[in-house]
C-alpha cells in the first residue's frame, strides 16, 4: 500500500502541471496513467501537431509540450505508475483507497482525476463474432510475436502499427494486409517496404476492403472481407490483428458515485472538487458553467485543486500563498539558489 | 442558419436550426442530439463525431482535409460517404442537410 498526500489519475499536461503545483506547496504525489508514457492526448493523439495557445509559447507540438512539462518536474522525485488503470476507489475512514488493474493500491486523502476523456483503449472490430476470439486469435496489440511463426496472419489498419507489424511478421509468417482505402497514413519508408514485400510475394495487400466476419469453431479458421463494391473474399487466417488506434473511454470512473454530465465530471470552481470530498476533477474531464477544454484551463484548475488538497492533507497547518520568485521555501524545494 | 437533420442509427430523426459558423458536430452537441460524441472537441483527433452523408449532399460539402481521412480509418464502420461532422462548417448553403449516424461512435 503506497501512502501519499495526493494521487493524480492521468499523466497528460493537466496532471503533470498539477504534480508540479503539489510539490511546490510541499505535498507528495503519485501519478497513474493507463498509457505506457506521459503526455496523455498530447502524446497519443497529436504528438506532431502544433499547438498555438499555450501562454508565452507561440508554437509547440504535443510532444514538445510534454517534454517541457516533464523537465519542469525534474527537481522533484515523482513516482509514475504507467501502463496501469485505476479500477477501484473506496472510502476508508478519512482516506481513499485506490486500486489499479495491476493490483497496486494507494491510500490517500486526495484523488485528482485528470483523465482527459477517460482512459485509452484499443478500437475494436465491429463484428460481434470477433469477441469470441479476442485474446486467442484476434489481438489489438502484440505481446508475443513468436505465436505467429509459420501461421497466416491478417492485419487490418493503415497506420504505422499495421505497416510495421506487417513488415516484421512477414519474416516468419504469411501476412495479409487489409485496409479500407488505397492510401496509408504510415511512414513512407515503411510503406515502400510493404510494396516491395508485396512484389516478392511476402505480403498480400487488400485495399478498399474491411472485415465482414470471422469463422471458426474454437479456433479461428478464416475471415470474410468485404470490398467497397460489396464483393466478398474469404481468406484463410490463423490470426487477425486490428490496429485502429485508441479510443478514450470513461471506464471505471463512471462507477465511483460522482455526479456526471455526459462523459464529464461535475465540479465546483473554487476547489474543482466533485460531489465526493477529497476527489477532484480537472482538465478536459471536468464540467462547470463556462468550462473550456483548453490546456491552459487545466493548468488553472490543477493549481486550485492542489491548494484544496493541502487543507485536507495537512489539516493542522495553515496554507500560506507564496510566489516562486521570492519564496525561500519554494526555492529549496526546487533545488535552486535563493538570492 | 441552416436546418440540419441528424438521423440516429435506429432511424429516429432530429431536425434543428444550427447557426452559421458552427460545425455540424457542435450543432448536435449543443442540441443534445444523441449519437454524436465529439470527444476531442472538434480537433479532428478522435473520430467520435462520425456521420454518413448521402451522395447528393456529400458532393456539395467542402473537400476533406488530409487528416480527416486518416481519422476516419479509426472510426466505427467507415464508408465511402463518411465524414467527421466537426469538419463540416455550417452555412446557409447547408440548409436541409441530412446526416446519418453510425451504430455507435466507438
Amino acid at each position: 500500500m503506497i501512502k501519499t498526500d495526493a494521487l493524480i489519475i492521468g499523466a497528460g499536461p493537466t496532471g503533470l502541471f498539477t504534480a508540479h503545483q503539489l510539490k511546490i506547496i510541499g505535498l507528495d504525489c503519485e501519478i497513474v496513467d493507463n498509457l505506457d508514457k506521459a503526455g496523455g492526448q498530447c502524446i497519443e493523439l497529436y504528438p506532431d501537431k502544433p499547438i498555438y495557445d499555450i501562454p508565452a509559447i507561440p508554437e509547440c507540438t504535443g510532444e514538445e509540450l510534454t517534454k517541457n512539462l516533464l523537465a519542469q518536474l525534474r527537481p522533484f522525485n515523482i513516482n509514475f505508475h504507467l501502463g496501469e488503470r485505476v479500477d477501484e476507489l473506496k472510502k476508508v475512514e478519512n482516506n481513499w483507497e485506490v486500486k489499479t488493474n495491476k493490483g497496486k493500491s494507494f491510500l490517500t486523502p486526495n484523488v485528482i482525476i485528470a483523465g482527459g476523456v477517460g482512459s485509452f483503449e484499443p478500437r475494436k472490430f465491429s463484428s460481434k463474432e470477433c469477441e469470441k476470439f479476442e485474446e486467442k486469435s484476434i489481438f489489438y496489440s502484440i505481446k508475443n510475436k513468436k505465436i505467429f511463426e509459420g501461421k497466416t496472419v491478417s492485419i487490418f489498419g493503415g497506420g504505422d502499427s499495421a505497416l510495421d507489424w506487417a513488415v516484421e511478421l512477414s519474416k516468419n509468417s504469411k501476412v495479409n494486409l487489409i485496409h479500407r482505402r488505397d492510401e496509408f497514413r504510415g511512414a513512407k519508408a515503411t510503406l515502400d517496404k510493404v510494396y516491395e514485400l508485396q512484389k516478392s510475394g511476402k505480403i498480400e495487400l487488400f485495399t478498399k476492403y474491411q472485415l465482414k466476419t470471422v469463422k471458426g469453431n474454437g479456433s479461428l479458421e478464416s475471415i470474410d472481407i468485404e470490398h467497397e463494391n460489396k464483393e466478398i473474399k474469404n481468406l484463410k487466417s490463423d490470426y487477425v490483428l486490428g490496429f485502429f488506434g485508441l479510443i478514450m473511454q470513461l471506464g471505471p470512473i463512471a462507477n465511483w458515485g460522482l455526479n456526471l454530465s455526459k462523459k464529464t465530471v461535475d465540479v465546483d470552481t473554487e476547489k474543482f472538487e466533485t460531489n465526493q470530498k477529497g476527489i477532484y476533477a480537472i482538465g478536459d474531464i471536468c464540467n462547470y458553467p463556462g468550462k473550456l477544454k483548453l490546456i491552459l484551463s487545466g493548468f488553472h484548475e490543477g493549481a486550485l485543486a492542489a491548494r484544496a488538497c493541502f487543507k485536507i492533507a495537512r489539516p493542522n497547518e495553515k496554507y500560506r500563498f507564496e510566489f516562486t520568485t521570492s519564496s525561500k521555501t519554494i526555492k529549496e524545494r526546487l533545488g535552486v539558489k535563493s538570492d | 442558419m441552416a436546418k440540419i437533420t441528424y438521423v440516429e442509427h435506429n432511424g429516429n430523426p432530429h431536425t434543428v436550426d444550427v447557426d452559421n459558423g458552427l460545425s455540424v458536430m457542435e450543432g448536435a452537441v449543443q442540441n443534445n442530439i444523441p449519437g454524436i460524441d465529439g470527444d476531442c472537441g472538434g480537433g479532428m483527433s478522435c473520430a467520435t463525431c462520425h456521420v454518413y452523408v448521402k451522395e447528393d449532399w456529400f458532393n456539395k460539402l467542402e473537400k476533406k482535409l488530409d487528416g480527416e481521412e486518416d481519422m476516419l480509418d479509426q472510426a466505427y464502420e467507415p464508408k465511402k460517404n463518411s465524414r467527421l461532422s466537426c469538419q463540416i462548417t455550417v452555412s446557409d448553403k447547408l440548409d436541409g442537410l441530412i446526416v446519418n449516424m453510425p451504430e455507435k461512435q466507438i
